[in-house]
């Protein structure tokens, strides 16, 4: 039994259109995801924007609605949570993008911290302190920053914050949204190692959702690739990156720029070659709707959404 | 051009349900008000059991939401029924009302935006310099003064003692319709209303404005014009100043929906008989048929500012049309 | 040789915060010559942007000292209507954010007609549209005609970045200013976009001065590479010698901190500590050294200079020779330069 699963997950939001704003379309944000996750493993969910990537983290954690589908987590069904479940609900976390948006300013580090603590969890207040305290000497951040406001920290501490709220409730699975993606390379370099030093202290699962491949393949063991709401390919991070298959993976993968300018010409032959693929199999590789097909396995942990007609 | 008809179609069907709920607000403040339609024309020495057949005549006795039906087919038809203080129809009494009014609103606009273009434009760009601090100190100004204190301030002044205005009235006395001396009165008569309320009434439109300009002149795109090597005078005139008047083309439907509160003080001190003073009148001497009929007219004038407003706005804005 | 187009000398741009200015550009000196991308790279904050906004002398309230000679000539004299005249003309920026660098009430036509409008009056309505289509579909944008007609919100990212390129090589600039033009864009954008942008410096004859924070980008696109710490040049050298034979220690953490194939199974490297702002940077002696601190004071210059280690390879500050990773043994450090 897998950590968790995702069966076949979809999410629509209703169109509202012609003159009475009925809901005359919907917008498939993510449109048949199914996946599952190992205990302490971190599963990379890739795509551009409008690919369905964080609604399909949000789905599993409930801040958006699943309009069919199932996910199971550790044995329990948390497909569209009620609040009686909370003990399952908690044991789940998101880290959010924006260090800057995402911390309320008017508040300060201990509250922001002992939110998830004060909702769950009735302590004393010494005992809440003494919480906050650990939390934050495990993420790094000095004992006086418990009376501090977000504003007086930079992008980087910021984010430990946030982990540190994520992580109050003893959670075993982090979603982390972009976690990365608003910081400059140096801090970037701070949060990812940080991330994987409490993920092996603390025994997390991570689901990274992220754009940047280069990340994506230091972090992650697994990689799902979603293009329009859909899977393209899954596997490894061997397989992906160097066997890609489907037409869209390649694409990805041929546009991270190369750290090395030795190999500038191959990089961009390479990038040719793929567009001229691209533009000849796009008719094969997507259907009338511009939307992949199913996925099928090509090996034991790669799955591709090969063409199906020709 | 097709999402702009859907958009405006769209947009004139949601002014029905608004129609619907204002006629029956009214309709609800009418029947709360003590008495009914027969109550003044009472001859007191009718007897009651002839009253009572009457008032089940009139239809004074069936459920509301006949009276309702009644009430509104002969609105619709223009008869809003009879004033028991002027003895003539409600329709009759307002519409010349409503002329007086309409152009006391119009020179009103004119002056507000007359004076809040010019001062806005020049506060928004020269922000936080001593001119800027000068025009939003007098928009402050603007927005502490109750406008019938200043109404009287001004008819006092210009009214009375320096006398340049007429004092009352909405024409002189005995000229003649049609003929150029009663244009001139007209105007004359119109002048100290419109300029005393415009004053008031353009600082919402200076600040506005004003912000609005503050605003453009911090995006990107204008980065963008001024990279491209235009001179600042076209950055102000081509860039900031047409992407900030753009939303105060769209604030005019509110404008017309801001105007009927200041006409109601202003119409009464200064004596003008627009519907605002009618309003008045009509409350002060339970003339209920008349106060129903204005409100109506008053929340009509409201919806029908809001549509323009946004109907403006999908013009001028192409970001509008496309929803 | 390449001809020098751009010489900027001592160049300080400063900003005031409360009655006090602040230099956010500290002392920059650099060249861009004819047919070259110079890439300036480094950390929000470090003052790269600033640099580029000074050279179109784009900021409304810096105070800004050196020279900037565009062919021979100082900008920072001229006068508005002569700077108006340089820009979008012979010098011509490229802006980060595709979604907000358009007017958003002005067709696209238009706003690619106004750069034309305002350098090349002579031409005719009908010249100009033409002009404005053609530059359209230099910049791979598919039914220009429509496009045209169309107003910024009907495109998506990727075309805005390509309608905001076409504005700035209308009038065939010499000097071509790109503020981070691909950060805002999806992975398969970005690449599309730094493929027109290569293509475009071939038939262009033109200097490009590429900001960006993105090492990849630097390494797919430079010639030359300028790294910029706390608002002064630390290291100058060919594309190839910055990441080949890195020597700043600033240098050397900013490559070593970006994950790739061979860090999979590694730690990151880290700068400890974090970016000073503007107002408590410490402006004497070596700027980085309190990021270093298990480096010996005493391997700092009292007020460090760039110095030419190798034929058009710049570092600023001795200590580099003596730089190593804490994790690295002090004995077996990467490059035995002494």
């Amino acid at each position: 039994m897998a950590f968790l699963e995702v069966e076949d997950l979809k999410v629509h939001f209703p169109v509202k259109g012609g003159i009475f704003g009925r809901t005359v379309d919907h917008i498939r944000a993510v449109d048949g995801v199914s996946f599952s996750l190992e205990k302490g493993k971190t599963y990379g969910l890739v795509g551009e924007s409008g690919s369905g990537k964080t609604t399909t983290g949000r789905a599993i954690i409930g801040l958006n609605r699943a309009t069919a589908g199932k996910i199971t987590y550790n044995g329990h069904d948390i497909t569209n949570l009620k609040k009686a479940d909370l003990d399952v609900r908690k044991e789940i976390q998101m880290i959010f993008q924006d260090p800057y948006s995402s911390l309320n300013p008017k508040k300060r580090v201990l509250d922001i911290i002992a939110e998830p603590l004060r909702n769950y969890e009735k302590l004393s207040k010494q005992e809440e302190k003494k919480r906050v305290l650990e939390l934050l000497e495990l993420v790094g951040l000095s004992s006086e920053s418990i009376t501090k406001y977000p504003h007086q920290f930079s992008g980087g501490q910021r984010q430990r914050i946030g982990v540190a709220r994520a992580i109050a409730l003893k959670p075993k699975l982090i979603i982390a949204d972009e976690p990365v993606s608003a910081l400059d390379v140096s801090v970037q370099a701070q949060v990812l190692n940080f991330m994987e030093d409490i993920q092996e202290a603390l025994g997390l699962t991570y689901i990274f959702i992220g754009h940047d491949l280069g990340v994506i393949r230091h972090m992650c063991d697994d990689i799902g690739i979603m293009y329009k709401g859909r899977y393209v390919e899954e596997g490894t991070v061997d397989d992906i990156f160097d066997n890609p298959q489907h037409i869209y993976t390649k694409r990805l993968v041929a546009a991270i720029p190369d750290i090395n300018p030795e190999n500038r010409r191959e990089q961009i032959y390479y990038r040719q070659e793929v567009q001229k693929e691209y533009e000849q199999s796009y008719d094969d590789y997507f259907g009338d709707d511009g939307l992949a097909y199913g996925l099928k396995p090509i090996s034991e942990t790669h799955l591709v959404a090969l063409p199906e007609k020709g | 051009m097709n999402h702009m008809w859907k958009f405006s179609v769209r947009r004139m069907l949601i002014i029905i349900p608004q129609l619907l709920l204002l006629s029956l607000l009214v309709f609800l403040m009418a029947q709360a008000m003590p008495g009914d339609a027969l109550t003044g024309q009472i001859n007191p020495d009718l007897d009651p059991q002839e009253m009572q057949e009457q008032r089940e005549e009139l239809g004074l006795n069936d459920p509301w939401h006949i009276k309702y039906a009644d009430w509104i087919t002969s609105a619709v038809r223009g008869d809003l029924g009879q004033s028991f203080q002027f003895k003539m129809p409600a329709s009759e009494l307002i519409w010349n009302r409503m002329v007086n009014s309409f152009w006391l609103g119009v020179a009103t606009l004119i002056i507000t935006y007359l004076l809040a273009i010019p001062l806005g434009i020049t506060s928004g760009r020269f922000n936080d310099s001593l001119l800027d601090s000068s025009i939003t100190g007098y928009t402050y100004i603007g927005f502490a003064t109750p406008i019938f204190i200043f109404a009287l301030v001004m008819l006092w002044i210009f009214g009375y003692q320096l006398g340049w205005f007429p004092t009352s009235g909405s024409v002189a006395p005995g000229s003649d319709p049609g003929t150029f001396e009663y244009i001139v009165s007209k105007i004359n008569h119109l002048l100290l209303p419109a300029i005393s309320l415009g004053l008031i009434t353009t600082v919402n439109t200076v600040q506005y404005l004003r912000s609005e300009i503050i605003d453009t002149k911090q995006k990107d795109f204008i980065i963008t014009a001024r990279a491209k090597g235009a001179s600042e005078s076209r950055v102000y005139n081509r860039h900031i100043f047409r992407n900030s008047l753009l939303p105060i083309a769209a604030f005019f439907g509110f404008e017309i929906t801001g105007l009927i509160g200041g006409t109601v003080f202003v119409e009464r001190i200064f004596g003008y008989p627009g519907m605002g003073d009618l309003f008045i009148q009509s409350v002060l001497l339970r003339d209920y048929t008349v106060v129903t009929s204005v409100v109506l007219l008053f929340g009509l004038a409201s919806i029908l500012g809001a549509l323009i407003s946004d109907i403006i706005l999908s013009l001028v804005d192409p970001r509008i049309r496309i929803k | 040789m390449n001809e020098k187009l751009l010489e900027i000398k001592n160049l300080k741009t400063s900003f005031r915060i409360e009655d006090q200015y602040y230099a956010a550009v500290d002392d920059v000196s650099l060249t861009v010559n004819e047919n070259e991308v110079l890439a300036i790279v480094g950390e929000s904050g470090c003052g790269k942007s600033a640099l580029a906004f000074s050279l179109m002398r784009l900021h409304n309230r810096a105070k800004i000292e050196g020279d900037i000679l565009f062919k021979g000539d100082d900008v920072t004299n001229y006068s508005a209507g002569q700077v108006n005249k340089l820009r979008g003309n012979e010098m011509s920026m490229i802006f980060q954010d595709p979604l907000t660098a358009l007017n958003p009430l002005m067709k696209i036509g238009d706003q690619i007609g106004e750069v034309l409008l305002l350098h090349k009056g002579k031409f005719s309505n009908l010249n100009r549209k033409q002009k404005a289509i053609s530059l359209l579909d230099k910049v791979g944008i598919a039914r220009p005609e429509h496009v045209y007609e169309q107003f910024p919100h009907e495109l998506s990212g990727g075309m805005r970045q390509r309608v905001v390129i076409a504005i700035a090589i209308a009038n065939d600039p010499e000097v071509l200013i790109a503020d981070e033009p691909t950060t805002a864009l999806d992975a398969t954008i970005q690449s599309q976009i730094l493929d027109l942008l290569n293509e475009l410096k071939e038939n262009m004859n033109a200097g490009i001065i590429l900001i960006t924070h993105d090492l990849g980008v630097v390494a797919e696109m430079a010639d030359r590479v300028a790294v910029m710490y706390a608002g002064q040049i630390v290291e100058v050298a060919d594309v190839h010698a910055l990441f080949g034979m890195p020597q700043h220690p600033y240098t050397r953490s900013l490559l070593s901190s970006v994950p790739n194939a061979e860090s999979v199974d590694s730690k990151l490297h880290v700068i400890q500590g974090i970016v000073p702002s503007l107002k408590n940077l410490t402006r004497e002696g070596c700027r980085f050294r309190s990021r270093i601190p298990w480096i010996d004071e005493s391997v700092h210059e009292k007020s460090p200079e760039l110095h030419e280690i190798s034929p058009n390879h710049f570092v600023r500050c001795t200590c580099y020779k003596n730089f190593y990773f804490p994790d690295e043994k002090k004995e077996d450090k990467r490059h035995g330069i002494s």
